[in-house]
């Protein structure tokens, strides 16, 4: 097997579950250990750096990196690391001198962006530093997007938006609210160097089904009716209130409903739970307030009784599945009639751009979204930028967030003349850092049980009023607990071909059977002949050259591999090494910066 | 965890044995592991946690053995011991444990120095062999498995540390075999002796590796299932019903044939030659217990009484010599 090439920074990034999960490269164990060393406002910055908006994403995340974290390959349950970020926010001290801020002088340039949402505002925190000067025009009178408008106040605190809109807002963005762009063509004609596009999706998809428009007040549109909610225009609903839809917008519509009156809220899904859009964890907050999911229900129409909405009727569906779980075959085997008060549609959401106009260069593909270049984030039209949801359809904040970075880059390119393909390279740097099993930073001492599980203000209570926050996040004791479940992979084991003399040592310590000393082969028989079979093919195969004294190699799976720095105590040459990785991901700042361009440059070698 | 030297060969053969006797299945409690003074002798303490044990005085453990075999032979022994524990302060109660066929596994963790007392030569060390500072051996060196086979021993292999592929069916045929198997087992000494110069480093050992016979362990109710060359496979019989297939390397070598096997592992010593493998075998000897013909029932599980039958008895048995 090719030896691995541990030079190229995504070798050990993707080691990394976490960082390697997350679209914008949070350093994970990085913040864990500032959290547990006690250093919050760093922890908090380090955070900030990466995702832009730490007190928001500790909330209402969609933690990509929870799933991959290798914690839930020991013991089920990854590390809770959304609500890590949170007590870093939470616990934070003043953070105002080290934000980043507008230089006095500026560099003549003009930035126009379209939409105050998360992609948006992390375009100009990235660019305003560089002396940009940005507009952001704003179809509502608040900022904020989708943050504000679809995700309720009792999951994300109306002053926690603010806050962290307004560090960056406060830098100096001439924010211009109430002004929905309404045509492309006259933005273009005011000058601006570039644009960035970051409207969104706020389009909620309809359900053309018998029934619809007869009694339109009583039938709502998920997106719309929560933005209606977080607006005060609408403070309640029926008693009887069906969701339509099980992705994570119908969980903030059913818990919505119940804050605004409803007594008996249904989600009604089309599918088994295996197939439900939502996170699990959002799933489990709407059944902790007693909402009921109702699974195999396909709607039919809706059903009037005197011009008045009486309720919904529904296919009863039945799946076959083959043993992957898929869906083989389907059928109807009845219907069944579930009487409501209200509907909401939470059955999903598109970009849409009716104020683009279609013969100035932009181009639209066939279901209407805008051809983007994935790296660069420009459109058909050069210096039209687009990011967040107008980009590639709905994805989700943190997604967003990197999209501003990569667009950013971008943008500065473009307007310096400079072709915007041309981007740094990530960069490693990897330093030794003894971790022994005396200075191990995780602890294997604590309940295997269960992940510590974050406190919810009673159900009582949080029904009280809409904006009562139900998570109340980490006390600090707790979070001690939880940040020693982090095994810190982003200390890596390094191999140092030369020095090895093959005395087993390593192989006979290593608690999880991870190293192998062998003969060497392709990696599909390798896979086979190690000390524990390495049957997780999404994880990699850490392979030497041939060894100094018999030519045979030194093969690590990356899957089992817990980073407990033995294989380095025990080796009586230092073979393995552990060595801390940073990973330079390159944002606008190190592209304009010479000096640290260079730097990038020689990380990524 | 272990407390030796980062490194050292004697952890290797420690993960051997565990091996092994995860994959005979033996249950910790039918399994007793003695040891003397050294390096070598602290492993027992990190295999096996919960099996009996005992660490004797300097180069007495055969004969701590010999007592608990006496008393209950239906355990499995497991002696670990060094160089200097064995062929230094230890070699008089060695020689005597080989000529009483006493059963067991005695492993001499062998690293031609003594580590515990800084790396001076041990009687394993070669001539010519350097120290670490750059002196040379000058006195010969007593190889263990020359020693079984000279004294009329039933079972003699040498294997090496790093070479677990070897190492652990050769602890399993040993852990079988009925009477005393000596494995000498070159492990090296990573602090004082695997240094350039040095007999017994790691590189020397690979450099100069020379395995003459394999061993495959094969179970009592497991058919021979592996593919051999014809006439190159021996297989061997246990008295428990286990077999050892003998798969020769070296094609003149004969593992049953006592002289054959002395001649041989002195001809790869003048060619500086570490030979390893199953030197020789040889099942039909009678073990210590037959050969003192010793109840079926051993004695550890005797009721008093009948182990200790009264005066009356001992009376009437002097009687009888009057």
């Amino acid at each position: 097997m090719k030896p691995t090439d541990t030079s190229n920074p995504d070798y050990f990034h993707k080691v990394v579950d976490c960082q390697w999960a997350c679209p914008a490269h949070t350093d994970v164990p990085g913040y864990i250990r500032l959290i547990a060393q006690g250093r919050f406002t760093d922890a908090y910055m380090l955070n900030r750096k990466s995702n832009v908006f730490p007190s928001i994403l500790g909330r209402v995340c969609d933690r990509p990196c929870e799933p991959a974290c290798r914690r839930g390959r020991v013991e089920d349950k990854p590390v809770a690391i959304c609500r890590l970020k949170r007590v870093a926010a939470d616990n934070r001290g003043d953070v105002s001198e080290l934000l980043p801020t507008a230089p006095k002088v500026k560099n003549g340039k003009r930035v126009a962006c379209i939409g105050a949402g998360c992609a948006s505002l992390a375009v100009a925190n990235d660019l305003i530093p560089l002396g940009y000067e940005v507009v952001m025009y704003e179809a509502l009178d608040k900022p904020g997007g989708l943050m504000r408008t679809n995700i309720p106040s009792f999951r994300l605190p109306v002053d926690v938006l603010d806050e962290e809109i307004r560090m960056i807002v406060d830098m100096g963005v001439d924010l211009r609210l109430s002004s929905p762009i309404e045509s492309m063509t006259q933005l273009l004609s005011e000058g601006y160097d570039a644009v960035f596009v970051g409207s969104g999706a706020p389009k909620g998809k309809n359900l053309e089904i018998p029934g619809r428009y007869d009694d339109p007040d009583h039938v709502h549109i998920g997106i719309n009716w929560l933005e209606s909610v977080a607006f005060e225009h609408i403070d309640s609903i029926g008693e009887k209130v069906l969701i339509i839809g099980v992705g994570n917008t119908a969980m903030d519509c059913c818990r919505t409903s119940l804050r605004l009156g409803a007594k008996d809220v249904k989600v009604m899904a089309r599918k088994p739970r295996d197939f439900f859009k939502a996170s699990d964890w959002e799933l489990e907050d709407a059944e902790e307030e007693n909402v009921e999911i109702v699974i195999n229900r396909s709607p039919k129409a809706f059903v009037m009784e005197d011009g008045k909405l009486a309720g919904m009727l529904f296919d009863v569906m039945e799946y076959d599945l083959d043993e992957r779980g898929r869906i083989t075959d389907t059928r109807t085997t009845g219907e069944e009639f579930f009487p409501a008060t209200d509907v909401v549609l939470a059955i999903g959401q598109e970009n849409a751009f009716p104020w683009v106009e279609r013969d100035i260069g932009i181009e639209f593909d066939q279901w209407d979204v805008p051809v983007v270049d994935r790296k660069t984030h420009e459109g058909t039209r050069k210096g039209v930028f687009f990011g967040g949801d107008a980009a590639f359809g709905p994805e989700n904040i943190i997604w967003a967030v990197e999209h501003a970075h990569q667009a950013a880059i971008s943008i500065h390119k473009h307007c310096q003349g400079e072709d915007v393909a041309d981007r740094l390279p990530d960069g490693q740097n990897l330093a030794s850092a003894k971790m022994g099993i005396h200075e191990w930073s995780y602890s294997n001492d604590y309940d295997t049980s269960e992940r510590k599980i974050v406190p919810h203000v009673d159900l009582a209570t949080r029904f009280r009023e809409l904006n009562i926050e139900v998570e109340l996040g980490f006390s600090a004791e707790q979070a001690a607990e939880e940040v020693e479940r982090c095994l810190n992979c982003d200390i890596q084991t390094v191999f140092a071909t030369n020095l090895c003399i093959e005395c087993d040592a390593c192989v006979d310590i290593c608690p999880v059977n991870c190293l192998t000393i062998t003969a060497d082969g392709s990696e599909e028989d390798l896979r086979t002949r190690l000390s524990a079979p390495a049957e997780n093919i999404e994880q990699d195969l850490y392979v030497s050259p041939g060894l100094p004294q018999t030519g045979r190699v030194m093969v690590k799976d990356e899957d089992l591999c817990v980073h407990c720095g033995l294989c380095a105590e025990r080796c009586p040459t230092a073979a393995w090494d552990m060595q801390e990785f940073s990973l330079l991901h390159p944002h606008v700042g190190h592209e304009a910066e010479p000096d640290t361009a260079q730097v990038v440059r020689k990380w990524g070698t | 965890m272990s407390t030796l030297c980062a490194g050292c060969g004697h952890d290797s053969v420690t993960g051997a044995l565990v091996q092994a006797a995860f994959e005979l299945d033996i249950p910790p409690h039918r399994m007793a592991k003695l040891s003397g003074i050294g390096c070598s002798s602290k492993t027992p303490a990190y295999f096996l946690r919960q099996s009996h044990g005992f660490n004797s005085v300097h180069g007495r453990m055969p004969s701590v053995a010999t007592g608990a075999n006496a008393a209950n032979g239906s355990l499995s022994y497991v002696g670990v011991s060094g160089d200097g524990d064995t062929l230094s302060i230890g070699m008089g109660q060695f020689t005597h444990a080989v000529r009483r066929n006493l059963n067991m596994l005695y492993i001499i963790e062998n690293n031609g120095v003594y580590g515990l007392t800084k790396g001076q030569f041990s009687a394993s060390a070669d001539l010519g062999s350097k120290a670490k500072k750059g002196d040379a051996n000058q006195q010969p060196p007593i190889d263990p498995c020359q020693v079984v086979l000279a004294l009329g021993g039933s079972f003699a292999a040498r294997s090496f540390s790093g070479d677990k592929q070897q190492l652990v069916p050769l602890i399993k045929a040993g852990l079988a075999h009925r009477g005393f198997a000596v494995i000498d087992v070159i492990s090296p000494c990573v602090t004082f002796n695997d240094h350039e110069g040095s007999t017994k480093s790691y590189k020397f050992t690979r450099d100069h590796y020379h395995p003459a016979i394999h061993a495959d362990y094969v179970p009592p109710s497991q058919e021979i299932l592996a593919e051999y060359d014809e006439g190159s496979a021996m297989p061997v019989e246990l008295h428990d019903g286990s077999k050892i297939v003998l798969r020769k390397i070296d094609e003149y070598y004969d593992p049953t044939d006592r002289s054959a096997a002395l001649t041989q592992i002195q001809q790869a010593q003048t060619d500086g030659e570490i030979i390893t493998g199953l030197l020789y075998i040889d099942e039909s000897k009678p073990e210590m217990q037959e050969i003192n013909r010793m109840p079926s029932v051993p004695l550890a599980t005797m009721s008093y009484e009948k182990l200790c039958p009264g005066n009356d008895k001992l009376q009437a048995l002097q009687d009888r010599f009057r």
